[in-house]
């Protein structure tokens, strides 16, 4: 059974992302756990992509070293594996769709679906070029998300009646990063998505503060943050999980 | 065609920030395309600026030597700015005026479309910002300089390889933060629709001027057209009003470094497979897990690791043929035809140059091939004196 809505029932959802393999496959498992121990809903693992188009430097940076250390697509499959040995928490894959569509969409979503990975997130995979992936998908209940972007406007409301799994709310213009503002007008946006999508709807892009946890969540189902826990796992290394820990506890209450 | 579709290829795969920004910019060029004040503009600008028509110049003294095919140069090292990359810039440039942009930005390789763009960009008074691989700035250093002179902003990347691609990625996530004021006039025929589609018709005056010059020359048409391919501009170009004309070969040279069995060649082609990237599904240089491969050649412009999805699309059905030109072979025909016919052209058109070199010695008198000169070599002149072994200091 696909495992996204449980992240979402009755609360506000915190999901955590972070780059497979990075630095090394040991380091990512153990940040992963300690997302999970702080209390996150659900996890969103990063398989590295060698030309990451809607990564800021940080991400980017995560990518680069978890490609020098010899992370593969298979090797993030045993990642998301472990995980899944460990805890039910909902799973999703982040990458790009060159490497979905080069490990084959059958190939990749029975995969998923043998290990008990959720759901698939592409940034290059918009709407109209979906299907290809997303009809694959279906066969084996893995849910393929949807973005909404700040310039999305009347095609919210298409995005938004097909979305599956949760729809990822893009907040700012640009590329991932964290932002000490966002400045887009996101109550409208939620307003359209919520007339029209059956699925919750989190935000992510540039959130990395409590406080801007706490609002965004106060709009919508749930935050996403990235970059601000990868810059974590760079500055740490091996003694990022406990930091990871604080920090998404820290972020976790504020939503509550 | 539809949905920008050639066959399997192309597409727009592209992150949703940026859709609605190019379903505005298909509609705009499907109106500006046909409106008369748009191309009569254009059309003074091509010929009164660029300096179009540019020659189709009959190479007598390589036909004696090389001892076949009859050998003719479409000569867009003439161009204003040095390259074909002017023909698609200054549409492009105009287009963004028309959707009341202020600003371009754009990639670049070797720096030819860097320059091309800097140029339209003061012409039509656009605010310019150019992307370029830390690694090209340095190969390339003079044209950053003349980049800069025309009042542009040139931002070495210093991302992934340090190359076009890189420079591609970087102009993507530049566009993605400023879709309003912006247009990304990219330099190939490449990227997610209308892009190759855009970029093809604004360089398909190279094949226009080249089929109506050479049927008033030689009252026939020619075996064969070639150009050289990296993303494929100056090839679609040439290739485009040949296409219907079944009997015209269409001949692409890819840039094959130091070998196609070396893996250190940009020889998308021969050594690519199918995948999806910079907005597009065509073919690419990458690894079984889909991370695309450092690509090296000598030419930056040649220097990129997938190719415009129409010209997978004209391989795939065996309409045009493309083969692997190396740098030795390149270098090689780089300096012969300076000797032979005073010209300096630009080490990506000479890849070109160096498979004719090859061909039209095995055809006979009555053949005529046309080979596009893409651009002049004057910034190549250095690399290839280090290429010699000879340290020349500019």
């Amino acid at each position: 059974m696909n495992k996204i809505k449980n992240a979402f029932e009755n609360k506000k959802a915190f999901i955590g992302f972070l780059t497979a393999g990075d630095p090394t496959f040991e380091d990512s498992y153990n940040n992963i756990m300690a997302m999970v121990k702080a209390g996150a809903d659900l996890i969103e693992i990063g398989i590295p992509f060698s030309d990451p188009i809607a990564e800021g430097v940080v991400i980017q940076g995560a990518n680069i070293r978890a490609l020098s250390h010899g992370m593969t697509t298979d090797r993030a499959f045993e990642l998301a594996e472990k995980v899944r040995s460990q805890t039910d928490i909902p799973i999703c894959f982040m990458t790009y769709l060159n490497p979905v569509f080069k490990y084959g969409y059958d190939r990749f979503f029975q995969r998923c679906k043998d290990i008990g990975v959720d759901g698939l997130i592409c940034p290059d995979m918009p709407f109209e070029e979906k299907h290809e992936a997303s009809d694959v998908a279906k066969k084996y209940d893995i849910s393929v998300i949807s973005l909404i972007a700040p310039t999305s406007e009347e095609r919210i409301k298409m995005i938004a009646e097909e979305a599956e799994g949760f729809i990822y709310i893009v907040s700012s213009m640009g590329v991932t990063g964290m932002r000490s503002e966002i400045k887009t007008d996101l109550d409208h946006i939620m307003d359209a998505v919520k007339k029209y999508a059956k699925v919750p709807a989190a935000i992510g892009f540039g959130i990395n503060k409590p406080e801007q946890a706490q609002k965004m969540a106060a709009i919508s189902d749930g935050v996403i943050v990235g970059s601000a826990i990868v810059k974590l796992v760079e500055k740490y290394g091996s003694e990022a999980p406990e930091h990871i820990y604080e920090y998404v506890k820290s972020m976790k209450d504020a939503i509550r | 065609m539809s949905n920008g579709r050639y066959g399997e290829f192309g597409g727009q795969y592209i992150p949703e920030t940026l859709m609605n920004e190019i379903h505005k910019l298909e509609e705009a060029y499907e109106f500006y395309k046909n409106d008369k004040d748009f191309n009569d503009e254009l059309n003074a600008l091509l010929r009164d600026y660029a300096g179009r028509p540019s020659l189709l110049y009959y190479a007598e003294k390589m036909t004696k030597d090389l001892g076949g095919a009859k050998i003719y140069f479409k000569r867009e090292d003439l161009n204003h700015t040095g390259s074909h990359k002017i023909n698609n810039v200054l549409g492009q440039a105009l287009l963004a005026k028309k959707m009341g942009k202020t600003r371009i930005i754009a990639e670049t390789g070797a720096g030819q479309h860097g320059v091309a763009a800097a140029t339209a960009a003061a012409l039509l008074g656009l605010e310019c910002e150019i992307f370029m691989g830390k690694e090209d700035t340095i190969r390339q250093a003079l044209n950053v300089y003349r980049m800069e002179l025309l009042g542009a902003k040139v931002n070495p990347v210093t991302s992934g390889t340090m190359t076009l691609k890189d420079a591609v990625n970087e102009a993507m996530r530049d566009w993605t933060t400023r879709v309003d004021d912006t247009l990304y006039v990219l330099g190939s025929v490449m990227g997610p629709h209308p892009f190759p589609m855009i970029v093809r018709d604004f360089q398909s005056v190279i094949s226009k001027e080249a089929r109506e010059q050479i049927l008033e020359k030689e009252g026939r048409l020619p075996t064969a057209v070639m150009a050289c391919v990296g993303g494929g501009s100056n090839a679609m170009g040439m290739f485009y009003n040949f296409i219907n004309d079944n009997d015209v070969r269409l001949i692409g040279c890819e840039a094959a470094g130091r070998g196609v069995h070396t893996g250190e060649t940009a020889a998308t082609i021969a050594t690519g497979t199918l995948g999806i990237f910079h907005g597009m599904k065509s073919l690419f240089c990458q690894n079984e897990y889909g991370q695309i491969a450092p690509v090296y050649s000598i030419s930056a412009g040649l220097d990129y690791p997938g190719i415009g999805p129409e010209h997978a699309y004209l391989h795939s059905i065996g309409r045009a043929e493309y083969v692997p030109v190396t740098d030795d072979e390149a270098v090689n025909a780089f300096e012969y035809i300076a000797r032979t016919e005073g010209i300096i052209c630009a080490i990506e058109s000479a890849h070109a140059v160096a498979h004719m070199m090859k061909i039209a010695p095995t055809m006979s008198k009555e053949d005529i091939i046309i080979c596009c000169l893409s651009g002049r070599g004057d910034k190549d002149v250095a690399a290839i004196a280090r290429y010699r072994g000879i340290d020349l200091h500019e």
